[in-house]
């Protein structure tokens, strides 16, 4: 995308004035999508993004700039503002040399967004519209959206680090609205992954797009979601935000710094129960979290966060790890090259375990099975969380009954792992396309999970 | 050298061919942001951004493009890329961009040339006063994750063929503060702020109050039994409330059926002196603006008088396809998207008494001080709501223990037609509606 001379040229200016560290994030983002609403495809739009982020480092201060002009001048500009804005002055002048290690690491997508024709990018959402309304009469509403992104990067430092990256992603995501007697239910349904159009040799659109009307449909029939503590058996892959919010940011360096986690200064201690093993992966192809490389330039990783129950490490940016003296383990993302980089999850996920799905449900005799987790809130100090259950169902005396209405589902998340009492062995990645936001930033994020049960959780219904 | 906004999408809406019509809208954004920790500067960022959104309505198609940059070469590819997309459209009658109507815009003053001119040094002094002023606040603040400054100067130009040429600029600045406090194993967090056009609207003694009083409250807290009560939302609460109301009052949501007051123009949805108004020409609104996003003047529109659902929000495409005049109600994310449709300035009808008087009112109940997981908790086409709250327990009609982890759910029809009352406490906060103290006869609530 750009010279490496001409990196070497930016990253020499932002470090003219003195600092320890520069870094050049170049980053040329393609995307398309298309949308389906009530029949019509209502608007095909696409977009471009093309800029460069320069950040400088001296001693604990960060000095950030960013520039969607990217010629020599522009880049010039934004590196002396990001170097003057870390530093009160200072005269050493540090000369950088580029090492080019690697470029275009990650998986190649097979088939490239800008070689599909719009057509049929398009004949996918009336595909999917027309799957979906056929499934029954009741079935009202469809809305379809359709996204492609190809977001090529490059990443170089101080360090000498000069690596690049090729990301292509792809979704399609169908909601459904189903009318009847007792008024209106929705259901959703979404393919995502890290991959180009292939995506829909391996994906059936109309089964994406069932599945969706299927949900509303049988909300239908759905009664008040009961009110209070109790067993709850999450389906596998369906759950897995919950660990996601509720865990996953405990494990950020960035909050662990700033003892602004539970799970501070707890390396080694058991914080779950011993069928807990949480894992951290940006290596795994094709997942919505995954890349090559993360947004600093160090290589994706699978980091181990507990393990067997006890927690081993924690997740790393450069900065943070810079600090602790240990390499970083890969989780330096930021949403564009207008934003600094922070600790980001990439896919992250709980290790299958031994037992039986069924049998987990067979053993409870009161509860709620949950079959699909919407959005929801955490407060990453506390681990404290609410989450909307879109399709749950009653458990009574060990069988599946009735569907619930959607309602909130709360609790905590490192109470949540010391109560996971079973752990089946059916693991399934969520469908993805999911966006995890902090401090502003928005990253798509991959996550999973293995059916399993916690011991309580608090359910959020109307029924007395 | 920086372009001209509204040369530069006057000369896009004016490369319309025949039987085509183009809208550009331009948009050019200064930000700045210093965040401090620990007596130390943590980062300092400057940025300016710019783009350009353009729609073409051509054979009843629309198509959409956008670019972040105004470079003439990306300017030109966006407009054929938005024509070339337009092709791909299901033909629909009613699509067609927003013209003159001959309201005239209000004329709100939004921007505060102070904001460029704030030395990078008084906004860190700014940050650091905050960080020093919550450390001070109360003995159980361990630290304070982060204190930030920051401000914002956004200029926007819209232009169509079909006559369409506003421009607008605001800025905006903030202070905000996450503090921790600690009692024992206990550890909870808060977030204060203060906002304003200009530095000179902040108040860094009451962002810092609100940090130390939302991060303190809840230590201790317990967890209620399930019951049914009477809920009392705070102000801040009220202003999420009034916002996924608005949501429900969407022409687009209405006539595509997916709202819950579709089919009920007229009807009673509320309770006798319930009245929500969406006025953008309020100075006092934060978000007050002079036009929308289509360019249309904004105005005063009211959804629910006395009690009775009385309009919903149009932008031009909704209001066409509904037979109406648009209520100049599109919004749009910024250059990158087309314009939706939302409200900018709701308020509720203030009533007579104030929070202490409300609590008296209530007797027993709880008072909601914060809520969670609105957007996944709320259905706006069935009307189901369940969301996580904290807050206090109402004994006697005076606040009692914090309580936290706990759901509290209903619907919004419940909830609107069982309004017990309003505060007199209206007060403009940050987003799309005003704060003001609310009261509910009968909500459920989850705890242990």
């Amino acid at each position: 995308m750009l010279d490496p001379s001409v990196l070497t040229r930016v990253l020499d200016a932002a470090l003219r004035g003195g600092g320890d560290f520069a870094e050049v994030f170049v980053e040329d983002r393609r995307s398309t999508g298309a949308r389906l609403d009530d029949g019509r495809v209502e608007q095909v739009g696409s977009g471009r993004d093309r800029g460069a982020g320069i950040r400088v480092v001296v001693g604990d201060t960060t000095g950030f700039a960013h520039t969607a002009d990217l010629t020599d001048g522009g880049l010039e500009r934004a590196a002396r503002a990001a170097g003057a804005a870390a530093r009160d002055g200072g005269g050493m002048v540090r000369t950088v040399a580029l090492d080019d290690c690697s470029r275009g690491l990650a998986p190649p997508a097979e088939v490239l967004p800008e070689t599909v024709a719009k057509a049929d990018k398009v004949e996918l959402l009336l595909r999917a519209d027309e799957a979906g309304r056929a499934v029954g009469g009741a079935v009202s509403q469809m809305t379809v959206g359709y996204g492609d992104s190809r977001r090529r990067i490059l990443v170089a430092n101080s360090d000498g680090l000069l690596v690049g990256d090729d990301v292509v992603r792809t979704s399609l995501r169908v909601s459904a609205v189903a009318e009847g007697d007792t008024g209106m239910q929705t259901g959703y349904e979404t393919v995502a992954r890290t991959v180009g159009f292939e995506l829909f040799d391996e994906v059936e659109v109309d089964e994406v797009a069932r599945s969706a009307s299927h949900r509303a449909l049988s909300k239908l029939a759905a009664r008040p979601a009961p009110t209070g503590v109790m067993p709850v058996v999450i389906k596998a892959g369906r759950g897995a935000v919950l660990f996601h919010e509720a865990c996953g940011h405990g494990f950020e360096a960035d909050a662990i710094e700033k003892r602004a986690s539970v799970f501070t200064g707890k390396v080694g201690e058991q914080v779950a129960s011993p069928s807990v093993t949480l894992v951290d992966d940006g290596t795994m192809s094709y997942e919505w979290g995954a890349s090559a490389i993360d947004d600093e330039g160090a290589p994706s990783a699978r980091n181990v966060l507990i393990d067997e129950g006890r927690l081993s490490d924690y997740m790393w940016d450069f900065l943070r790890a810079r600090k602790a003296g240990r390499p970083s383990s890969g989780n330096g993302r930021r949403q564009s090259y207008q934003h600094l980089p922070m600790v980001r999850m990439t896919n992250t996920y709980l290790l299958a375990g031994e037992e039986d799905p069924e049998e987990l449900v067979r053993q409870t005799s009161y509860g709620v099975y949950v079959a699909q987790i919407n959005g929801g809130e955490v407060n990453t100090v506390t681990g404290d969380f609410v989450f909307g259950m879109s399709e749950a169902y009653l458990i009574e005396n060990g069988e599946i009954t009735v569907p619930l209405r959607a309602a909130n589902l709360i609790g905590n998340g490192p109470e949540v792992l010391r109560n996971i009492d079973a752990v089946a062995n059916d693991f399934a990645m969520a469908s993805g396309g999911g966006l995890c936001g902090k401090n502003g930033q928005s990253v798509p994020v991959g996550m999973g999970q293995p059916t399993l049960r916690v011991r309580g959780m608090t359910i959020g219904g109307t029924a007395a | 050298m920086s372009v001209d906004l509204e040369e530069l999408v006057a000369r896009i809406a004016g490369q319309a061919r025949p039987g085509e019509q183009v809208e550009a809208y331009a948009a050019r954004g200064q930000e700045s942001d210093v965040v401090v920790y620990g007596g130390e500067i943590e980062s300092l960022s400057t940025a300016t951004s710019e783009g350009v959104g353009v729609r073409v309505v051509v054979d009843s198609r629309e198509g959409f493009a956008y670019a972040g940059s105004l470079d003439p070469d990306v300017v030109a590819e966006t407009l054929a890329d938005a024509r070339d997309n337009a092709a791909f459209g299901t033909p629909d009658e009613y699509l067609g961009l927003a013209e003159p109507d001959g309201v005239a815009p209000a004329v709100l003053d939004l921007w505060r040339d102070e904001v460029a001119g704030f030395p990078p040094a008084e906004k860190l002094a700014l940050a650091f006063e905050l960080e020093r002023l919550v450390l001070a606040g109360d003995a159980r603040i361990c630290s304070v994750k982060s204190a930030h400054y920051g401000d914002t100067a956004v200029q926007a130009a819209i232009a169509t063929s079909t006559g369409i040429a506003r421009s607008n600029r605001r800025t905006g600045c903030y202070l905000a503060v996450v503090a921790l406090a600690a009692q024992g194993e206990e550890t909870k967090s808060g977030v204060g702020y203060s906002v304003g056009r200009g530095p000179a609207d902040l108040d860094v003694t009451e962002a810092a109050a609100d940090a130390v009083e939302r991060s303190t409250r809840l230590l201790g807290a317990t967890k209620p039994a399930s019951g049914r009560l009477p809920v009392v939302f705070d102000k801040r609460v009220t202003t999420s409330l009034l916002s996924i109301l608005a949501g429900t009052m969407s022409g687009d949501a209405v006539l595509k059926g997916r709202s819950l007051f579709a089919r009920r123009m007229g009807e009673k949805v509320g309770v006798a002196g319930l009245t929500l108004v969406d006025d953008p020409t309020n100075p006092a609104a934060y978000g007050a603006s002079p036009n929308d996003s289509e360019g249309l003047a904004c105005r005063r529109n009211v959804l629910i008088d006395d009690g009775v659902l009385q309009g919903f929000i149009y932008n031009t495409y909704a209001g066409r396809r509904a037979g109406r005049a648009s209520t100049a109600s599109a919004v749009r994310g910024g250059f990158k998207s087309t314009p939706g449709i939302g409200c900018r300035a709701l308020s509720l009808e203030p009533g007579h008494l104030d929070q202490a008087g409300i609590l008296a009112q209530v007797g027993d109940g709880l008072l909601v001080q914060s809520i969670s997981g609105v957007h996944s908790g709320v259905n706006a086409v069935s009307g189901d709501f369940s969301v996580g709250a904290e807050g206090v327990m109402i004994r006697g009609g005076e606040p009692a223990e914090a309580v936290r982890e706990v759901t509290i759910a209903s619907t919004l029809q419940r909830m609107l037609s069982g309004v017990v009352a309003v505060g007199n406490d209206t007060e403009w906060l940050p987003g799309s509606a005003a704060g003001v103290t609310l009261a509910v006869a009968e909500m459920s609530l989850g705890g242990a």
